[in-house]
């Protein structure tokens, strides 16, 4: 049911772990449906160069993991986003049907984590200039 | 390193070595239809008589009681839907268990549909029936209450004697779905209150497609399958010889094997397989009763992994597995047997069975004990849940 690729990025994943002080973190999926995704990047200006995955789930929810980790790896947040679930199956030679939201959470994983890298961001210069206006008052 | 251990004999079994020789003959030279009156015929006739004595001798029945199926899920619609049909003008209510297999849960949901009254009844966290939830439930329009011998999942023994008894006491007809279990647990059908009992001969080292059901003695059923009348009527259709001939020698095998305590080593096997993987891998549950339990039996929930990976990555390593997760079922619901024991669904999904056959060794056993830890902890260090500090 599962194409080689499949099975060769579940047996020997890439980008497995975590990113200590990571700048974005992004948690999707649930334990009650069977499958968590956590995606880690390290972000320097605006492009991300590295990520790692942690993820609970089926052979299809860890060879996604894999792949959508390698294709965003280098690319900037904008080139990032723009990666769909069709792009991580296609790349993954297809998924069987019932396995399609798997790839689903590849794409919301790595764009939550972006969003927490912008929310982050904005918060820190939201912080930042109130600080001035304290330093003001 | 590339040793290969089937594990999943709840699944099927391999066909013996004695019972494929002696099914060979019946698809070729002894190829006569059984209801012929030639002397083709006559000799397929006498192997069917032989064959149906054997299968009976095995759970102790008439021969004229034991009627030859398509497999086992054909038996259960038979026996449920031949109640329901045959005694209809006696009432609509059928009771059965929230953990049958689909062959019973689905045939009963479908004469739901068709007008029937169906009482799912629950279990307790080893899937144990409740009697005093049977006794409740049985009603003056009951007709029907089928409940499995033993679970295919979490493989435990249902108290067939006591639900039996107080079907009896209620003059209700008792249907049990013994697939997991003929073969593998002495059955008497004279002791035991049984009326109809499912078996399968692909679940004993018997081919597939080959099942029967038993039918007590004036038990009247409705046939599925009308046509020629072979099967006493009930099951219409040229009997599947050779495949019959096979479910009678693989009964005879099994026989041999019970009266000679042969479980007793696979459930031993079986013992040191679970008490094995406690003392190797923690995080970890028995589904299912410890000892109320098929020999052959064990089946985990590990927690923060999922089954389906596991499975696959114990494939990889030549160990035959299966697990009643959601991705393995093709819906996004872990089984509902698991569900039916109390498990929450993140535990359910990260369930795995794995069932010893008669040819199962020590150095089998090693080997998955061997490499069962290290599968699971590869997962775990890939999985965010279940992190400490």
């Amino acid at each position: 049911m599962y194409s080689q690729k499949v099975i060769d990025l579940f047996m020997n994943p890439k980008n497995v772990g975590r990113i200590d002080n990571a700048d974005g973190v992004g948690e999707v999926g649930n334990p009650v449906c069977g499958d968590v995704m956590k995606i880690y990047l390290k972000i320097e200006n605006d492009r991300i160069v590295d990520v790692k995955f942690e993820t609970f789930g089926c052979a299809a929810a860890i060879a996604t993991s894999s792949m959508v980790t390698e294709m965003v790896k280098g690319k900037t947040l904008d080139e990032a986003l723009k990666v769909t679930n069709k792009d991580v199956a296609e790349a993954l030679d297809g998924l069987p049907p019932q396995k399609l939201h798997c790839s689903l959470l590849a794409e919301e994983g790595i764009k939550a984590a972006i969003e927490d890298y912008l929310a982050k961001k904005s918060n820190a210069k939201q912080e930042e200039s109130e600080a001035k206006q304290c330093a003001k008052a | 390193m590339s040793r290969s251990v089937y594990l999943d004999h709840s699944a099927t079994t391999p066909v013996d070595h004695d019972v494929l020789e002696a099914m060979m003959p019946y698809f070729t030279s002894d190829f006569g239809n059984p209801n012929s009156l030639h002397a083709w015929g006559r000799k397929a006739r006498k192997t069917l008589d032989e064959a149906r004595n054997q299968v009976a001798q095995l759970i102790n029945a008439d021969p004229t009681e034991v009627i030859f199926t398509g497999g086992g899920s054909e038996a259960d619609n038979l026996a449920i839907k031949g109640i329901a049909y045959a005694r209809k003008d006696r009432g609509h209510h059928i009771i059965t268990s929230a953990i049958e297999h689909h062959a019973v849960l689905d045939a009963c949901k479908w004469l739901g549909k068709e007008g029937f009254d169906i009482t799912i009844l629950p279990v307790d966290k080893y899937g144990i029936v409740r009697l005093d939830e049977l006794e409740r439930a049985i009603r003056p329009d009951t007709i029907l209450v089928t409940i499995q011998f033993a679970n295919n999942e979490i493989g435990t023994i249902e108290p067939i004697e006591q639900i039996g008894s107080i079907c009896r006491k209620q003059g209700v007809l008792f249907h049990t779905d013994a697939v997991q279990a003929t073969g593998h647990l002495p059955i008497d059908v004279k002791k035991l209150p049984i009326d109809l009992m499912t078996m399968a001969a692909h679940k004993m080292y018997g081919p597939k497609g080959v099942g029967a059901l038993y039918v007590k003695k004036g038990v009247k059923i409705a046939p599925l399958i009308h046509g020629g009348g072979q099967e006493r009527g009930l099951r219409s259709g040229t009997e599947n010889t050779a495949g019959i001939v096979g479910f009678g020698k693989a009964a005879v095998l099994a026989a041999k094997r019970l009266a000679n305590n042969e479980n007793e080593n696979e459930k031993r096997l079986r013992d040191r397989l679970i008490d094995g993987i406690f003392e190797r891998i923690d995080d970890v549950i028995l589904t299912g009763h410890r000892t109320d339990r098929l020999p052959f039996h064990t089946s985990f929930c590990f927690h923060y992994i999922e089954g389906e990976s596991m499975l696959l990555r114990l494939d990889a390593l030549g160990i035959g597995a299966s697990s009643g997760s959601a991705c393995t079922s093709g819906s996004l619901e872990p089984s509902h047997v698991l569900l039916a024991i109390g498990l929450p669904h993140e535990i359910a999904h990260g369930s795995l069975r794995l069932t010893l056959g008669k040819d199962t060794s020590d150095e089998d056993i090693d080997y998955v004990l061997e490499n069962l830890p290290k599968v699971v902890e590869s997962l775990r260090a890939m999985s965010p849940l279940g992190k400490r500090g």
